[in-house]
């Protein structure tokens, strides 16, 4: 086996240093009933690296790649172009074979881009402190509720019916564990009365923008009512790349903000794995979850940085841990932090810009088709079409075509008649004109 | 108050500086690099793109009243500052990293190049089924290579790391425990437990009991049994354990967990011992995940992304948590939905958008295609034949609290063979480093005092271990004879001498301001 | 007239009139290393003998500090939260914890005194 660097020689050399027989003694522990042969396992022996690729290749030609068509899927993740520097880098062995950096003194690469992501998230969700990442935005989710619990001492989470769908279930499975859940109901294209629904219980209103629709929602009344009854106020950003553009949450009263990076130096990848971005208040810190790199000195007087805090993590503080979480998202937030250093402010304004005139162009291409309305009056690059009939038919009709046109609502809400007919759809800079104009061309034949 | 051995000086104190100092401040290979944040300059961007007429009656009123604050560099200037910080780091690919418990393990490149597969790496979670069948047989056959691997049932794909495919085993046996009418909320986690197991039983709403350790550094399976009763939902047990040792009393455990009505979590962090030669299934296990990071060498990335799927047993699967794959005359499904799962289950929830980590099941079945069956079980016995000869070759200038042996793929020490020496076992472990060593883990497992835990893996020839095992007998020689030279203050060869991380937590200091704003986080 | 006793847990606590005074053995701040934070309980709140009143942390611990009695916080003292480094250089002097009033004497006087806990620790 390629992989195995010990020979027959080498492994009877080490068993007779061991004063092992076979290689069997050492496994003496193993009760006698689950000793089993190689026979018992149901599986293929080894294979060349070429047999592998040949395998998993056809494999991999079965499925639609979001390059190969035009392609309009949104609803939490988001296609964008990744300069080729960003998988250069993460795939050097000083970043993708190392560590958790335990030992700081050979671990600084890892930790100065850990602080350097702490900083471009702080800044871009305008708040003053972000840790390390969380696995994605929905975990981060789930955890800025259950930190908002613990802050306010209070069990209730109100969610806007906004929220993404997954992300509800996700804060539901174990926010209910030490609290309960609200999910307002769900109003496409418009905003719902959360701030009513906030009493001495609610510990947190979570409300995403733009929402799961693609509506642009000002969340900043919505922090005054939370604050005004000793609540926080959660946002929750799935693009966040719309934060070049739009207001970031945390200079609109936003006590929590937890944020999907994904589309930032991140592809699909089927769902995973991303990045979720966690920032908030300093008066927090101590209650936050995931790692947290900060700055020192050496014994020498040289800046370095170091994983700090930790008293609040699951090694040291066991059963009273502010959160289980081990992991961060380390690779993936390093592609975050390179592609974030290659866009810079210049690129990012850009970028963001060019995904909204995408957007918007592609919005009034399809509101021209017949039987479509256009609900979302405001949106960043994604926004919610009403058909006359239900949407995921027509998104199995568009992809017969070769189209990729969207996620219907249904997808994400199975049980909730109202959606039927609603498509989600994402527009970013890797949309050519000449994709929107089949988009909208086919959906015409579709509607007809 | 509660006491702790875990306090060691995180103040190293200063140094003088030693050797010719250079203009630049770089040392030949060695470059210093400043932040992100102190390099570039208004206007420069590494990537073009189109300035666009923007319209903004769109943007409901919300539009950013000020920048960012980002820097603005080239491509080359992006690129070399990633490389510089990239050469500060210690990897597997540059040595060996024997971090007891950590698994750091060969990544082949194949698996790279898979994941990165458009078929695999370029899809969208929520696109049309039909055009994603590729991706769905890959996880199924994923399933179907985890389920043969450890004989259980079934298998939940979505936690996206080895804690949160913990908290989805406990929510699996909440929910069971709940749909038999039962309210238990005990759970039994042994004091050598890694930190995860018992952060988590309280994540998921239970109390933990703690279990203690024989004198062996086993589980005490009499106390265990002693401990169990009505209000016990579940143990949670790591096998082989922290230790490094297999639990010979493991089934025995299990089928007493099982009489007084609980259910048996294994912490599968140790499988890379023991896969392909024991099944877990065969040993009573009810839910284990499995860090694909670890056994199935998905890189650890300098913390992450990992996968921790949960196998779970016959009891436990109806519980799996959404979305669920089935096969049917449609080809591959992903049931998403509460109430269009198959009869009979009854999932608990999500765990998470969409449907798990993909870019880690696309690695982690390269893998298992490259090594087979015989490869995977040759892989566990190269680790558990490689950490018996370090615990064998180390054993008599070291000391090894359970050195009798053997152990599975980790050989503990503990710091007895520096006791008046001066040297701790932090000096002894800073001192690897400056031989080119990552040093091993040290302080863990807690039920030992001044662990040090050596994990060599499959992946080292004999060549590597020989040398390793010349460098750490010199090195236990030279402590014990009084030759605290090395250690005192080491590591002196590394980017960073030590850092002061007391000062770190008393003022932190968690991102980079621009100099007219304070400094310090209040 | 003061005495100051000992538990098994590595708290000190001074009796001065009617308050209790709280702190941590130097045994334990040496223990803990370099103490980095500390949190401390509200006036007011009232606490059993034994219950958690307080949190000291060094980089690698975290440990809770029970009140040796019972007893309602009257105190805090708020220059540990500003510098916590004063525990590990007086810590059975200028770093007490809290102060308690209504403390029972029948619970301090069971716990050790100085030359018990000297032993007891002799026994560690």
């Amino acid at each position: 086996m390629r992989y195995h660097p010990l020979t027959p020689e080498d492994r009877a050399a080490m068993l007779s240093r061991i004063g092992a027989a076979s290689v069997d003694a050492l496994f003496r522990d193993v009760p006698e009933s689950a000793v089993v042969p190689l026979s018992a396992f149901d599986l293929p022996d080894t294979k060349g690296e070429l047999e592998v690729d040949r395998l998993m290749s056809k494999l991999a030609a079965q499925s639609t790649a979001a390059g190969s068509v035009p392609f309009f899927c949104g609803a939490g993740a988001y296609r964008h172009h990744v300069p080729a520097a960003v998988d250069h880098l993460i795939q050097r062995s000083e970043f993708l074979t190392s560590y958790t950096p335990y030992q700081p003194e050979i671990a600084q690469g890892t930790l100065q881009y850990m602080f350097e992501f702490q900083t471009q998230v702080a800044l871009l969700t305008g708040m003053e402190v972000a840790n390390a990442s969380l696995y994605d935005g929905s975990t981060a989710t789930a955890e800025a509720v259950l930190m908002a619990q613990r802050v306010t001492k209070r069990p209730k989470a109100i969610l806007s019916g906004g929220v993404h769908p997954h992300y509800a279930e996700t804060v539901e499975t174990v926010a209910n564990l030490h609290g309960q859940v609200l999910r307002a109901p769900v109003t496409p294209g418009r905003v719902e009365d959360l701030a009513g629904m906030i009493d001495a219980d609610t510990a947190c209103i979570v409300v995403q923008s733009p929402d799961v629709f693609g509506l642009i929602r000002d969340i900043g009344p919505l922090a005054d009512a939370a604050h005004a009854k000793g609540a926080l106020l959660i946002a929750v950003v799935t693009e966040a790349v719309s934060l070049g553009l739009l207001e970031p949450p945390g200079h609109q009263g936003a006590d929590i903000v937890a944020c999907e990076g994904q589309s930032i130096g991140n592809g699909l990848n089927f769902g995973g794995p991303y990045v979720g971005l966690f920032a908030t208040r300093d008066k927090f810190i101590r209650q936050m979850p995931g790692r947290l790199c900060g700055e020192t000195v050496d014994a020498a007087g040289k800046r370095g940085f170091v994983l700090t805090l930790s008293t609040r993590e699951q090694h040291i503080r066991r059963d009273k841990a502010t959160s289980n979480i081990c992991t961060n998202s380390g690779l993936c937030c390093l592609a975050f932090t390179i592609h974030l250093s290659l866009l810079g402010e210049e690129g990012l304004t850009r970028l963001a810009r060019l995904n909204h005139t995408r957007a918007a162009g592609l919005a009034d291409r399809l509101a021209h088709v017949a039987g479509v309305n256009v609900l979302t009056p405001s949106f960043f690059n994604e926004f919610t079409i009403r058909l006359p009939k239900p949407a995921a038919a027509v998104v199995d009709a568009l992809a017969e075509k070769g189209i990729l046109a969207g996620v219907p609502a249904s997808r994400l809400l199975p049980h909730d008649t109202g959606v039927r007919d609603l498509l989600i759809v994402a527009a970013t800079e890797t949309c050519a004109d000449e994709d929107c104009d089949a988009f909208a061309g086919a959906l015409s034949e579709v509607l007809s | 108050m509660t006491m702790s051995s875990q306090g060691r000086p995180t103040a190293p104190g200063t140094i003088e500086a030693n050797e010719l100092p250079t203009i630049s401040g770089d040392r030949g290979l060695d470059h210093e690099e400043a932040l992100i944040f102190e390099l570039g300059r208004r206007g420069m961007t590494g990537v073009d793109i189109p300035e666009v007429q923007m319209s903004e009656t769109r943007l409901g009123g919300q539009r950013r009243k000020g920048p960012v604050g980002l820097p603005g560099l080239s491509e080359p200037e992006v690129i070399r500052h990633y490389v510089r910080l990239s050469r500060m780091n210690y990897a597997i690919d540059s040595g060996l990293y024997p971090l007891g418990s950590c698994t750091m393990k060969h990544n082949p490149r194949l698996n790279e190049k898979m994941a990165r597969l458009p078929g695999f790496g370029d899809i969208h979670p929520l696109q049309p089924q039909e055009t994603v069948q590729g991706a769905l047989e890959l996880i199924a056959e994923l399933m179907k290579w985890l389920t043969r691997l450890t004989g259980m049932p079934a298998v939940a794909m979505s936690p996206k790391a080895g804690a949160h495919g913990e908290l989805c085993g406990l929510l699996a046996i909440r929910a069971a425990i709940e749909a038999r009418g039962e309210n238990r909320r005990r759970i039994l986690v042994p004091e050598s437990a890694h930190g995860t197991n018992p952060a988590t039983a309280a994540f998921a709403g239970f109390v933990v009991d703690e279990v203690p350790a024989t004198q062996g550094g086993h589980v005490d399976a009499d106390a265990l049994e002693a401990k169990l009763g009505p209000d016990v939902c579940a143990i949670m047990l790591t096998n082989p354990n922290t230790c490094g040792l297999f639990e010979p009393r493991i089934i025995e455990m299990a089928n007493a967990v099982h009489k007084a009505g609980a259910y048996f979590y294994c912490d599968g962090a140790n499988f890379n011992a023991i896969a392909g030669r024991v099944r877990p299934g065969d040993l009573g296990i009810d839910a284990m995940h499995i860090n694909l990071h670890k056994t199935f060498s998905t890189p650890h990335g300098g913390g992450g992304p990992g996968a921790g799927p949960v196998v779970l047993s016959e009891r436990l699967a109806p519980f799996a948590p959404l979305p669920l794959l089935v096969h049917d005359a449609q080809g591959f499904r992903l049931i998403e939905d509460r109430a269009a799962v198959p009869e009979g289950a009854k999932p608990f929830g999500r765990m998470c958008a969409f449907h798990g980590q993909m870019g880690m099941f696309t690695r982690a079945l390269a893998y298992m295609l490259s090594h087979g069956r015989d490869g995977v079980r040759q892989a566990s016995e190269d680790a558990v034949l490689s950490a018996n000869y370090i615990l064998a070759s180390l054993k008599d200038v070291m000391s090894a609290p359970f050195g009798e042996g053997p152990c599975m793929h980790e050989a503990l020490f503990d710091d007895s063979f520096l006791e008046g020496t001066g040297v701790t076992t932090l000096d002894f472990a800073k001192a690897m480093i400056d031989e080119g060593y990552h040093p091993m883990t040290m302080y863990f497992p807690l039920v030992v005092h001044g662990a040090m835990l050596i994990e060599p893996t499959e992946s080292e020839s004999k060549e590597s271990l020989d040398r390793f095992i010349h460098v750490m007998r010199t090195m236990a020689l030279e402590a014990k004879a009084g030759k605290r030279t090395r250690f005192e203050g080491a590591p002196r060869l590394a980017p960073r001498r030590r850092l002061d991380e007391t000062a770190a937590a008393r003022k932190p200091v968690l991102r980079w301001k621009p100099k007219e704003l304070p400094q310090a986080a209040e | 007239m003061s005495e100051t006793r000992f538990t098994d847990q590595h708290e000190w606590v001074r009796i001065d009139g009617g308050e209790a005074t709280v702190g941590i053995t130097r045994y334990a701040a040496e223990q803990l290393g370099d103490v980095v934070f500390v949190e401390l309980p509200e006036a007011g709140r009232k606490v059993g003998s034994g219950g958690e009143a307080a949190v000291v942390e060094s980089v690698k611990a975290a440990s809770e500090v029970y009140a040796p009695v019972g007893g309602e916080v009257t105190a805090s003292n708020s220059a540990l939260t500003d510098d916590p480094a004063k525990v590990n250089a007086d810590p059975e002097g200028e770093a007490w914890f809290f102060k308690l009033k209504g403390v029972d004497a029948g619970e301090f006087g069971k716990l050790m005194t100085r030359e018990q806990y000297d032993e007891f620790l002799k026994g560690l």
